[in-house]
């Protein structure tokens, strides 16, 4: 069954299969810790790919790299919406306007915002009112709030948040808050979406609702997705593939069942027999 | 009462009043504001026009600290900016009265967006030391810079007219005053229903999801300080036509304080809670010294020691507040009004 959505929220011009985003010989170090040394990746359109990796691997700052939070000491991330782009020494706002949008493993909403403020705060990007229509609440400010605030019903529909959608986001159960979150992220109309832990902390009914959400952004929306997860069993069920962090190095990448029998990873989870 | 809040459409979902009782709330605010001065003696009048100016200052500073999260200190800097450009325009350039308010508002707006600069490296404590160094800066600079502002001594204002009617009486004033005021509400209203009134809460409360939304931290954060300064302005620009006379005193880090707690009091991040700390704040000394004068009588000496004992009234007054309520005035309000909502069957 399809939904009869009136909005794509994906914002990728690509086909599915082409390059998206390409990670070359990525380094980056903070003082004499090395977090990453030289990771290469390609991600393609339309694909679920999962990083993994034990506590520590550089999982979180990979992310962190791609979305320009951290910037690397080598290396250069390239990403193609609309052109080719090097975002490797982009600020993170410029990266989010190129169509990359992303959550966090520790909740980072705007708490005191209800939740519907919280989605329509993802739309910021494509609002271009300005400050004296705003300011009047009239013509292209008012147009715009209303056309998004249409668009965010949407999500609010796809995420099944509709019970709460008055409520103010710091009083909401932790799992709807990663609801939220995946929620604010689409509201953004990503090319590319990054999920950092999105099921951490759930039981298995939210976990199962999670990856039902995250299945239904790439099949019907067609949005690609990087997510660092660390339940083996949802990774192996959704992620289209896999890359393999260990400190700091790639040590494999490839489908979930070439990783399953890969030794390099066996050996870095479950150590030498 | 009412059962519940129903709409059938985004419009009137998205609407600043939602139910009747809302709407008559605020017609009833308008009418007070517009009857007022009919019934008003010339003291409260004074009053009054105190309270309209120090509503815009309130709104303007509660924009960049209860909204955007940015402390300042140089409130009072920043409303220097607003009444010496004003009074030195109309003074010794001989723009007229209502043209020197805008170009005022906007030279502070310029001032205050290069003192929010810092702001992007700056955070909590540290901005806060920033922006007291921008009104000692400021303050520093009117004092010495003597060609232009008359350095030490006051800098009188002729009267301002309208159609040759003299317009800085209190009666007059207060239209003035409180017509701009009302343009503040709205206008500050109306931008937090907006991407840019959010992009600045979201840089509140977490600036760096706000940055990998795609809002733009150095923007934001100076648009936050110029708009915010903007209204600051205005608040001096009107002082120095409603007085006359523009002296540095009325600029201290005092007046900074001051600002704060009206903030603090009435409530961070709400433009309602700016309205109610700038009136409770105004108010406050005038209680005190009444209080204080009905005690003439029962204890010998008073005068003496009234000055500060009012002084530590006001400091008592604010340390209550902040531990009995401490999100201000306006939550106080919210109670009474979920309180109405459903009376008499509030079960």
């Amino acid at each position: 069954m399809r939904r009869g959505f009136t909005h794509q929220l994906n914002s990728s011009a690509l086909d599915p299969g082409q390059r998206q985003l390409r990670i070359e010989g990525l380094g980056l170090h903070f003082g004499e810790l090395v977090a990453l040394d030289d990771v290469s990746l390609e991600i393609r359109q339309g694909e679920i790919m999962a990083i993994i990796g034990p506590n520590g691997a550089g999982k979180t700052s990979l992310l962190n790299c791609i979305s320009g939070l951290y910037r690397p000491q080598k290396g250069r991330i390239l990403f193609t919406n609309r052109g080719e782009h090097d975002t490797t020494r982009l600020s993170p706002d410029r990266i989010a306007r190129l169509g990359i949008a992303r959550s966090f493993q520790n909740i980072e909403l705007f708490r005191h915002m209800s939740v519907l403020d919280n989605l329509l705060s993802g739309c910021s990007i494509h609002m271009k009112a300005g400050l004296l229509s705003c300011m009047l609440y009239w013509g292209k400010a008012e147009r715009e709030q209303l056309a998004f605030r249409r668009f965010v019903e949407d999500i609010v529909d796809l995420l099944e948040i509709a019970a709460v959608r008055k409520q103010t986001v710091e009083s909401l159960a932790y799992g709807l808050q990663k609801r939220v979150e995946l929620g604010r992220a689409l509201a953004m109309k990503p090319a590319l979406l990054l999920l950092d832990e999105p099921m951490a902390g759930m039981n298995s009914e939210e976990k199962e609702d999670m990856a039902r959400f995250i299945l239904d952004v790439n099949e019907e929306h067609g949005i690609t997705i990087v997510l660092i997860e660390h339940d083996m069993g949802v990774i192996m069920d959704i992620s289209d593939r896999i890359a393999v962090l260990n400190f700091g190095s790639k040590i494999a990448e490839g489908s979930p069942d070439e990783i399953r029998a890969d030794q390099a990873v066996i050996h870095a989870y479950l150590g030498d027999e | 009462m009412e059962s519940g809040i129903f709409h059938t459409t985004y419009r009137a979902d998205m609407a600043l009043r939602q139910t009747p009782a809302e709407k008559v709330r605020v017609v009833l605010a308008v009418l007070l504001v517009l009857c007022f001065p009919f019934f008003a003696d010339r003291f409260y009048l004074t009053l009054a026009n105190q309270i309209g100016i120090a509503v815009i200052g309130a709104i303007g500073l509660n924009l960049l600290v209860g909204y955007t999260g940015q402390i300042s200190l140089g409130q009072g800097g920043f409303m220097a900016v607003g009444a010496y450009t004003a009074g030195l325009l109309t003074a010794q350039l001989g723009v007229p009265w209502y043209g020197s308010i805008p170009l005022a508002c906007l030279a502070t707006a310029v001032v205050g967006g290069f003192f929010g600069i810092p702001s992007l490296r700056l955070k909590g404590l540290y901005l806060v030391i920033a922006t007291l160094a921008a009104q000692e800066i400021i303050l520093w600079i009117v004092t010495h810079w003597d060609a232009v502002t008359g350095g030490v001594d006051a800098l009188v204002v002729p009267d301002p007219t309208l159609f040759g009617i003299q317009m800085n009486t209190d009666f007059r004033f207060y239209w003035v005053i409180w017509g701009l005021a009302g343009l503040t509400i709205l206008v500050t209203v109306n931008l937090f229903r907006t991407h840019i009134g959010r992009a600045w809460i979201a840089i509140r409360d977490q600036d760096i999801a706000a940055e990998v939304m795609g809002i733009g931290l150095f923007r934001y954060k100076l648009l936050a300080f110029a708009t915010s300064s903007f209204f600051v302005g205005l608040a001096g620009a009107l002082i120095a036509h409603y007085r006359n006379i523009v002296t540095w005193e009325r600029f201290t880090v005092d007046v900074s304080v001051t600002y704060l707690a009206m903030i603090i009091i009435g409530g961070l991040g709400s433009v309602a809670g700016a309205i109610f700390g700038a009136v409770f704040i105004t108010l406050l000394p005038v209680f005190l010294n009444d209080a204080g004068q009905a005690l003439r009588g029962v204890i010998p000496n008073i005068d003496t020691i009234l000055p500060f004992a009012e002084q530590a009234a006001f400091g008592i007054v604010i340390i209550l507040f902040l531990v009995l309520e401490p999100r201000g005035l306006r939550r106080i309000w919210d109670r009474i009004k979920d309180y109405f909502r459903l009376w008499p069957f509030s079960y």
